[in-house]
């Protein structure tokens, strides 16, 4: 029925339509893509900007436009509990991303080795990424648990001075984040970079065997560098979730022990602006994670997009 | 892979007949079986702790099946835990949840997928700006946006409620969300949309005798994503909810790192369980269009 329409159409497009005015044309579209619209510009864009402005006033229990420069940045980069938050997140990101890149890239390269079951190990190893940080946090905090769990277990194995208590020593508490976090993200990282192995021309593959170039070789050679794209894509969600990391670290610790040894940005955020009513002093913590998020994020529109046009 | 196809070019032509337990083979699946018990360690760990009694909880190990099952630790931690002085399990949060999760994913979606379509067949002036303003918004930190919406929605009259929540899900849904619709429409050949034009219909004519008939596995895939995400949200829950509205992620949290009173691993662990059943339940039935949602994130637009 719609083929032969479909040739005489081109005459009614959009650039041949009658000069209504402008502004009515579409108009349904137009009130269609309001609620798009209103998120962009309002709370996105806005929201983004108001917070930045007001970080620059001294507002406390409510947000007031009384100006005093960077009298809260200087606070903040002068809080100890804020330089331990920058350091454990650096500490942490930079781990979680070796680790979940790496892992998910060994466990993709096993994976693509036609094997059978796959669907089946796929679905073993993405499971935790379906659960909770809040469910992921509190298993962990169990299975870690030094009387009940692991280490409790290998002492009644007989080895006694079997030592295993991450999430009660600040020295190691990361680490106990890290086994938790990883645990959930590996497997998500591992379908990214099992989607780029099988984007990989076969062509590439045959021609490496000709040449008679060793399989692992052929991997850091040559796959490695072709898989460019993925890598950069995954490293920029891996980040910007990592920025974000709360909910895991309130569910395993709540930010200690001793206070603060596994504080992260978003915590202080969200304490000083909901529970200490410093607002003033989490805007400004929060526009250094926008600031952070946004080193990460141009250079890598830069290369995505640079160049042509985006859309 | 690699070792047949190797052979095969060197040697004689045709399939080498191939034994099934070569050492490269054992090496291959012992280590992808090592993963997969790491990987399904916790769960275990998790229901065998749930299904025991608090004495053998405290004198036997994690790792060994209950010696005698019990479902006392499930019941309590659906009807009797306490958070602070509520002791009405975890029941209420669940209750919560199924009243944020519905409303939500079905607000979400249906703007979402009016957006979608919108930005592929009705561009108008600017509608590629607010496009790209939308998909920067989803890696900006929420942290920065929480307190202009509480303004927002204080302003609105719904800071508080379970409105609010879905609110704000749907506008940090939205990207996502938008981005799953315009690419998934960007393939329904323009062709289609054209003679419906000619036939007459307008822009929701189209939008529901075409295009969502058209679309429905993506509609699957938006509803796996949107359900597991909602449902596992903590920061909104606790930042726009009171806390007899707190969805089950804040209560479970509360129920479990409560400092007070004797700690219960067992109904812990239950609650976790309970906690964790409906995104697992989606996962498992949903298989491989939950991997097609949660990669379309690293689908670029």
């Amino acid at each position: 029925m719609s083929s032969t329409t479909t040739e005489a159409e081109p005459v009614r497009t959009a650039t041949y339509a009658k000069p209504r005015a402008r502004w009515t044309r579409n108009i349904s579209a137009k009130i269609a893509a309001l609620p798009m619209v209103a998120t962009a510009l309002v709370v996105f864009l806005g929201g983004t900007i108001w917070t930045v402005v007001y970080s620059f006033t001294n507002s406390k229990l409510l947000p007031r436009a009384n100006f005093v420069g960077f009298d809260q940045y200087e606070r903040l980069w002068s809080n100890s509990r804020w330089l331990i938050s920058i350091e454990n997140l650096l500490f942490y990101g930079v781990m979680s991303m070796i680790f979940t890149v790496v892992m998910g890239f060994i466990l993709a390269v096993l994976m693509d080795q036609k094997i059978r079951y796959e669907d089946t190990f796929r679905t073993i190893m993405l499971y935790p990424f379906a659960l909770s940080f809040i469910v992921t946090g509190l298993v962990w905090q169990w299975i870690l648990n030094p009387d009940f769990g692991i280490q409790g277990v290998v002492r009644d194995w007989g080895w006694t001075s079997f030592n295993f208590d991450p999430l009660n020593n600040p020295d190691t508490v990361l680490y106990g984040l890290l086994i938790a976090g990883l645990w959930q993200g590996t497997g998500f990282v591992m379908c990214l970079m099992l989607a780029g192995l099988r984007g990989i021309d076969e062509d590439i593959w045959k021609a490496t065997r000709v040449d008679g170039i060793p399989t692992w070789k052929t991997y850091v050679v040559v796959i490695i560098p072709m898989m460019r794209a993925v890598f950069i894509t995954t490293l920029v969600i891996v980040a910007s979730g990592i920025i974000r990391l709360y909910d895991l670290v309130v569910a395993m610790t709540s930010g200690g022990p001793g206070g603060n040894a596994s504080q992260v940005p978003a915590m202080y955020v969200y304490d000083y602006m909901f529970q200490a009513q410093n607002l003033g002093q989490g805007f400004a913590a929060s526009t250094m994670m926008l600031l952070s998020v946004l080193i990460v994020l141009i250079p890598w529109a830069y290369l995505e997009f640079g160049g042509k046009k985006h859309g | 892979m690699a070792d047949t196809s190797m052979n095969a070019m060197t040697g004689p032509r045709g399939a080498k007949p191939k034994k099934a337990m070569n050492p490269r083979n054992i090496m291959l699946y012992g280590i992808l079986i090592l993963v997969c018990v790491y990987y399904l360690l916790p769960l275990y760990v998790m229901v065998m702790t749930s299904l025991k009694g608090m004495p053998e909880v405290r004198l036997g190990n994690i790792f060994a099946p209950p010696v005698e099952i019990t479902f006392q630790p499930w019941v309590k931690a659906w009807s009797e835990a306490c958070t602070g002085l509520n002791c009405d399990g975890l029941s209420r949060g669940f209750w919560n949840s199924v009243l944020i999760t519905v409303p939500s994913v079905i607000v979400s979606i249906a703007i979402a997928s009016v957006n979608g379509y919108a930005l592929i067949n009705w561009k108008f002036k600017g509608s590629d700006v607010f496009f790209t303003i939308l998909i920067f918004g989803s890696f900006i930190p929420y942290q920065i946006m929480l307190y202009p919406i509480v303004i927002l929605l204080r302003e609105a009259g719904i800071y508080g409620t379970l409105w609010g929540l879905i609110v704000v899900h749907t506008i940090f849904g939205m990207p996502i969300l938008t981005l799953l619709f315009r690419n998934y429409f960007s393939s329904i050949p323009e062709e289609l949309f054209k003679a419906a034009r000619v036939d007459g219909a307008g822009f929701w004519g189209i939008y529901f005798r075409i295009m969502l008939p058209m679309s429905l596995p993506i509609f699957v895939v938006a509803l796996i994503l949107q359900v597991t995400g909602i449902w596992n949200d903590f920061l909104f829950g606790v930042v726009f909810t009171k806390p007899d509205l707190y969805p089950m992620t804040v209560q479970l949290n509360n129920i479990v790192n409560s400092v007070q009173g004797v700690k219960e691993y067992n109904v812990n662990m239950a609650a976790t369980v309970l906690t964790g059943l409906v995104p697992l339940v989606v996962y498992f039935v949903s298989g491989k269009l939950f991997v097609r949602g949660i990669a379309a994130g690293a689908v670029k637009g």
